[in-house]
């Protein structure tokens, strides 16, 4: 069973997200997902400034295995980037709620958080 | 259901991620494969390849069927116990599938075929058979190990009985031989050492675990995949099918044209693509960020101006040289550089000989 945190939002396409004290949120990927996937070699994140859009693609992570698109689960500007992933890609693999994060958002419209899911509905979601 | 190899509760024990593999259910890691992968770079490390079919041939006439059945030519096999790599093809040529066939004597020879190909070569063999006295027999009660690496036969000897290491001693590349109840092989499909273990079912676990407790590390298909392909071995439904000529899928090698009189199944068609020219199997190398991936699009222009395509048959990230490889199918006039369409963008990539590292070394 997948180590889901009980403090984090997920979308249903594995990313999760935590509020952060200065108001920004980070993001990753679940345990789960990067179980999924399986090693990660490459991470080919967004640049600090971009503008991303709920929903819509932002991010990929490549394992040896295959590349999946990494979906962002807020709207918003990127304040920051995950610059260890660079040379270690497989921090997603090792601690994906921790310092596998991928990047820090600042969120355009906050109540788009309503629509992820808690870690009970997430954890559902990928019984199957 | 998926089949199961007498192995799987090892795997469920070792902590195996399984998957359903061309309706086996195998394991494709064990935690990291590129841990496992880098175990067999460097070390030991061991793969359950008991789904693979196993298949005796015997009967007066076991070598003449060979001689027609397979594209090289089993007369070139004169001490028992040696092995040859061959195609099996169609009449128009195209691969059935690839194989390895050990030399017992004239009279007697054993094939090792894919897993994934097991009911239309048995029906083919069968078929090819029938004008020839020769019994065909596969052998489902044998499991079958994997063990490769640089320290490989050193860990496997403290397994075998002093018989069993008397007959691999000095054993060259490529020779098998029955000692006690298990066949050991020096084939393997990793670019490294090693042997390849057939084994009896009630003995596989053990084998298996003793094994583990010399210090082999377990490794699944996924670590498999990423060392055949450095070391620039085909995957048949991958690199090579029955739409694919063996000279284009880098298997010209395994032919055998001489001597002119043998008659092969699939010659005639051969000779003429041979003629005609046909494209050829290379090696694509990305140094910068980005995995190459199976079925992804080669483009380049020739020395004459044209416009040519190509396709990458087998692409991954390669752990041993930490930037990723590719197999591609490519017209055979493509120079020394490509580009791969990767997620909508054109990105120049290294043409190499389709193999990147053997023995350790890096070939590229």
């Amino acid at each position: 069973m997948s180590n889901i945190p009980t403090e984090l939002k997920y979308a249903s396409s594995h990313e999760w997200v935590r509020k952060e004290e200065d108001g920004t949120f980070t993001v990753g990927i679940s345990d789960h997902a990067q179980g999924l996937l399986g090693d990660m070699v490459f991470i080919d994140l967004p640049d600090v400034g971009d503008e991303i859009e709920a929903g819509e693609d932002c991010a990929v992570g490549e394992s040896v295995k295959a590349a999946s698109d990494i979906y962002a689960p807020i709207s918003g500007e990127v304040v920051a980037i995950n610059e260890e992933l660079e040379d270690s890609p497989e921090l997603v693999n090792s601690d994906a709620f921790g310092e596998g994060w991928l990047f820090r958002v600042k969120a355009s419209d906050e109540s788009q958080l309503d629509a992820l899911l808690d870690a009970a509905a997430y954890g559902e979601s990928i019984e199957d | 259901m998926a089949q199961q190899t007498v192995l799987f509760p090892k795997h469920v024990e070792a902590g195996a991620k399984m998957v359903d593999f061309h309706g086996w259910d195998m394991p494709i890691n064990y935690g990291s494969q590129i841990a496992e992968h880098n175990a067999v770079r460097e070390d030991a490390g061991m793969f359950d390849v008991s789904h693979m079919t196993i298949v005796d041939i015997k009967g007066s006439d076991a070598k003449s069927f060979l001689r027609y059945l397979l594209a090289n030519d089993v007369a070139k096999l004169t001490v028992s116990g040696k092995a040859l790599y061959t195609g099996m093809l169609q009449q128009d040529g195209g691969v059935i599938d690839d194989l390895i066939v050990y030399f017992f004597n004239d009279e007697y020879y054993r094939l090792v075929v894919n897993s994934a190909t097991r009911v239309k070569d048995l029906a083919w063999i069968n078929k090819q058979a029938a004008d020839f006295s020769v019994a065909v027999t596969e052998l489902p009660e044998l499991a079958m190990i994997a063990v490769q690496g640089p320290k490989a036969k050193e860990k496997a000897a403290t397994v075998f009985t002093a018989e069993q290491n008397a007959a691999v001693e000095g054993m060259k590349p490529f020779f098998g031989v029955q000692a006690g109840s298990l066949f050991i092989a020096t084939t393997g499909y990793t670019g490294e050492a090693g042997y390849e273990i057939v084994v009896p079912q009630d003995q596989a676990c053990d084998l298996w675990q003793q094994l583990v407790d010399a210090g082999v590390q377990p490794a699944g298909l996924g670590a498999r995949d990423t060392l055949r392909l450095e070391a620039g071995m085909n995957l048949y439904g991958l690199d090579m099918d029955e739409t694919v000529s063996p000279l284009a899928a880098n298997m010209g090698w395994t032919i055998a044209w001489e001597p002119q009189e043998r008659d092969f199944i699939g010659r005639a068609a051969l000779t003429a693509q041979k003629s005609e020219g046909t494209d050829k199997l290379v090696g694509l190398v990305l140094e910068a960020k980005g995995i190459l991936r199976t079925g992804q699009k080669v483009v380049f222009t020739n020395a004459a101006g044209e416009a040519c395509e190509g396709v990458i048959t087998s692409g991954s990230f390669s752990p041993t040289l930490g930037f990723s490889i590719a197999f591609a199918r490519v017209p055979a006039s493509i120079g020394e550089t490509a580009e791969v369409e990767m997620r909508k963008k054109l990105i120049p990539v290294a043409v190499t000989k389709p193999a990147f590292v053997r023995n350790g070394k890096k070939l590229v």
